[in-house]
């Protein structure tokens, strides 16, 4: 018997990582790590991206707010996740297909659905899901987007649809789903245009990154499946935008799928459902993420630049805020749906037991 | 006109879907270069194309989600599951996602899709391919579940499936696919998704049957014939939605029903039309309702089948009881 085994798996195990260090173009403490990337941003958008943060910052304040006063159905809180979401989303086009998860809400707005849709979806509401904007409903089943994106990829391929690609997200608990390894596959299988975007939040509700998976990186699963893909500061708005855009060119140039894993953190609970982070991690582990807080590198950008200013701050998110204050009035006065007409939509031509059904609620509603 | 069996009646289909409607793709394991396992979908890539015939991964879950993307982008998937015992891997895919749809978006977005999937026993397959799991995907609402009992059915019913713009689960059964032979006529025709057919009219009782079980049935009714006993068979063949009206019409006029599957006995279809007469057609019956069904057991392995299944002598004496009540 030789001493020396025919292969060294600790060797190999050690040296898993395939995923280049995070690419990041301004640093922890907003200093410029990219200056050739950086220089792409003129000041102007510099401003939007600033804006479009404080906007969805805004977004999660006020809705957090309805949602104590009862006002809201399930709805994720997204603060510390606006580089990465804003970021991502800004770099896509209106005719790109966009299949969200649930905690994704900003994106679909930033799509094209109105914050009265959104909120009438966090409700419950038909009318809460018929957007024009090009996109699935917030997917509640972790890892089911994965592979109906692939399918959107391969439905835009065949339409020979130009310029434009299928985009989806998901969370670190998100890619321990089966799902979300066969969607990789069968996108990459096929050479279909499909961003697959890993927010790598920290936490699948309670459930921490490490316990998730014994992979150094999300980012190297879709190695297996021969797919590209690269960690992204999630906390830095301009890589995150300078990388889905790259993402971006590459496909619509024809190539197949990409997948982005942003390193980003979530700041409050898993939901607004009574969920409590105290319960699974402590301020300590907090605060170093609180400090990388994406609002405060490019606030500090900007304040550098004379660009921005805390009172013009504060009057944007005044409002921000008035307006999503407008938004749920218009999604109070939206009248509540009928139990018939929910029953006309589970076939387009009903059977004869729904007919019947059909006739009695509607014979209950008429009175 | 020529004589196909149900295989080659469903090739015949597909082919005329493929033809007719330049937005239909058929996809699964195996169905391209091989033609299906079964060669169901055989010479359909030579004729229309990699692109619209084509091979998966082999990934269940995959192929439904590639079926609800493509539907989300305006094409007719028309996905094969190559065992039904398989679907188990894409139940998100089939009732979380594809069977909701129109009902998420109030048909603003479809999920025009025809999942065909082979079942049934009586062929001694491997384990997980021979189940018959109509119980499991009833239970879904939005979701349409056909289940041809010969060869003609199978085309007509097909592509009134494949022209349906709700999800339908088409289940091709096994036993079936080879053993008999039908005159087919050449070109389209369709069938409808919510009619239940009488394939023998009688007097004296009804049998209900679907799939399979309808040729056992058949056999039943011919033997009883000899003795003078008039049988009514009912063909379901589509078992969501259940055709109760003509159940019902049958039984006013015989007053005593069997209830045939080949699937286990627990909350299934036979359990459904038991309690849709109870419902409906009870005070018609003047003997209790008769059911004839497989034991609520794990499906056998193949060695078993043949004792474990009902079939016309497990009929015929059903039938018998209830007559002689």
């Amino acid at each position: 018997m030789a001493n020396k085994p025919i292969v060294d798996f600790e060797a190999i195990k050690n040296n898993l990582t395939n995923v280049s260090k995070p690419i990041q173009v301004l640093n922890e403490n907003a200093e410029i790590t990219d200056q050739e990337i950086f220089d792409t941003f003129s000041d102007d958008d510099l401003v939007e991206f600033m804006k479009k943060m404080v906007w969805e910052r805004a977004l999660h304040e006020q809705t957090m707010n309805f949602s104590r006063q009862g006002r809201m159905g399930f709805y994720a809180p997204t603060e510390g996740e606006e580089a990465s979401e804003m970021g991502t989303v800004l770099a896509m086009k209106k005719q790109d297909y966009l299949l969200p998860a649930y905690r994704d809400v900003p994106q679909l707005i930033q799509h094209g659905a109105t914050v009265t849709e959104a909120y009438l979806w966090s409700r419950g509401h038909i009318l809460g899901n018929k957007y024009k904007a090009r996109s699935m409903m917030p997917q509640i089943i972790i890892g089911a987007a994965y592979v109906e994106a692939a399918g959107v990829g391969l439905g835009i391929k065949k339409n020979k649809e130009e310029d434009t690609i299928a985009f989806t997200y998901t969370g670190d608990g998100g890619t321990s789903q089966g799902d979300s390894y066969e969607g990789m596959n069968f996108a990459g299988a096929f050479q279909s245009p499909v961003l697959f975007i890993v927010q790598n939040n920290g936490f699948a509700i309670s459930t921490p990154r490490a316990k998730q998976t014994a992979a150094p990186t999300l980012a190297q699963k879709a190695v297996a499946a021969g797919i590209p893909s690269v960690q992204v500061d999630g906390m830095d708005i301009l890589a995150c935008y300078a990388v889905a855009k790259a993402a971006r060119d590459y496909m619509v140039a024809g190539n197949g799928p990409v997948l982005i894993e942003t390193l980003t953190y979530r700041f409050g609970a898993h939901s607004s459902a009574g969920d409590d982070p105290k319960r699974y991690r402590t301020k300590e582990q907090e605060q170093p993420w609180f400090d990388k807080d994406p609002l405060i590198r490019l606030r500090k950008v900007l304040e550098d630049k004379g660009l921005w200013s805390e009172e013009q701050e504060d009057k944007l998110v005044d409002e921000y805020k008035a307006s999503f204050k407008e938004s749920i009035k218009e999604a109070d006065s939206v009248p509540a749906d009928k139990v018939s007409d929910m029953l006309k939509r589970t076939f387009e031509i009903p059977t004869p037991e729904m007919k019947q059904e059909i006739d009695k609620f509607e014979a209950k509603e008429s009175k | 006109m020529a004589k196909k069996t149900y295989i080659q009646a469903i090739t015949d289909a597909l082919d005329i879907v493929l033809e007719d409607d330049p937005k239909t793709l058929i996809f699964g394991e195996d169905v391209g270069k091989n033609g299906g396992v079964f060669r169901t979908t055989q010479g359909l890539q030579d004729k229309y194309g990699e692109d619209r015939v084509f091979d998966t991964p082999l990934a269940e879950s995959g192929i439904m989600g590639l079926a609800t993307g493509l539907g989300l982008t305006g094409w007719r998937p028309i996905p094969e599951i190559q065992f039904m015992g398989f679907s188990f891997e894409a139940v998100d895919q089939i009732a979380g996602q594809l069977a909701r749809m129109r009902f998420r978006f109030d048909g603003l977005r479809t999920a025009p899709v025809t999942i065909r999937t082979p079942y049934g026993g009586g062929t001694h397959t491997a384990e997980m391919h021979a189940d018959n799991l109509e119980n499991f995907f009833t239970g879904i609402p939005g979701l349409r579940v056909v289940m041809p009992s010969n060869p003609y059915d199978a085309k007509g019913l097909l592509i009134s499936s494949v022209e349906n713009n709700d999800p339908v689960l088409f289940m091709e059964n096994l036993k079936l696919y080879r053993s008999m032979k039908d005159d087919i006529p050449d070109g389209k025709y369709t069938v409808p998704l919510d009619k239940a057919n009488v394939v023998r009219e009688g007097n004296d009782i009804t049998v209900v049957a679907y799939g399979a079980e309808v040729n056992e049935a058949l056999k039943v009714a011919d033997s009883l014939a000899e003795k003078n006993i008039s049988v009514e068979v009912i063909d379901l063949r589509t078992v969501s939605p259940i055709d109760t009206e003509t159940i019902f019409k049958s039984i006013q006029k015989t007053h005593k029903v069997v209830i045939v599957q080949e699937a286990q006995k627990m909350a299934g279809v036979g359990a459904q039309v038991a309690s849709a007469i109870a419902e409906g057609a009870v005070l018609s019956l003047d003997a209790p309702v008769g059911r004839v069904a497989a034991p609520n057991s794990v499906y056998p392995f193949a060695l078993g089948e043949d004792i474990w299944i009902p079939r016309a002598k497990e009929i015929e004496e059903k039938v018998n009881e209830i007559l002689n009540y």
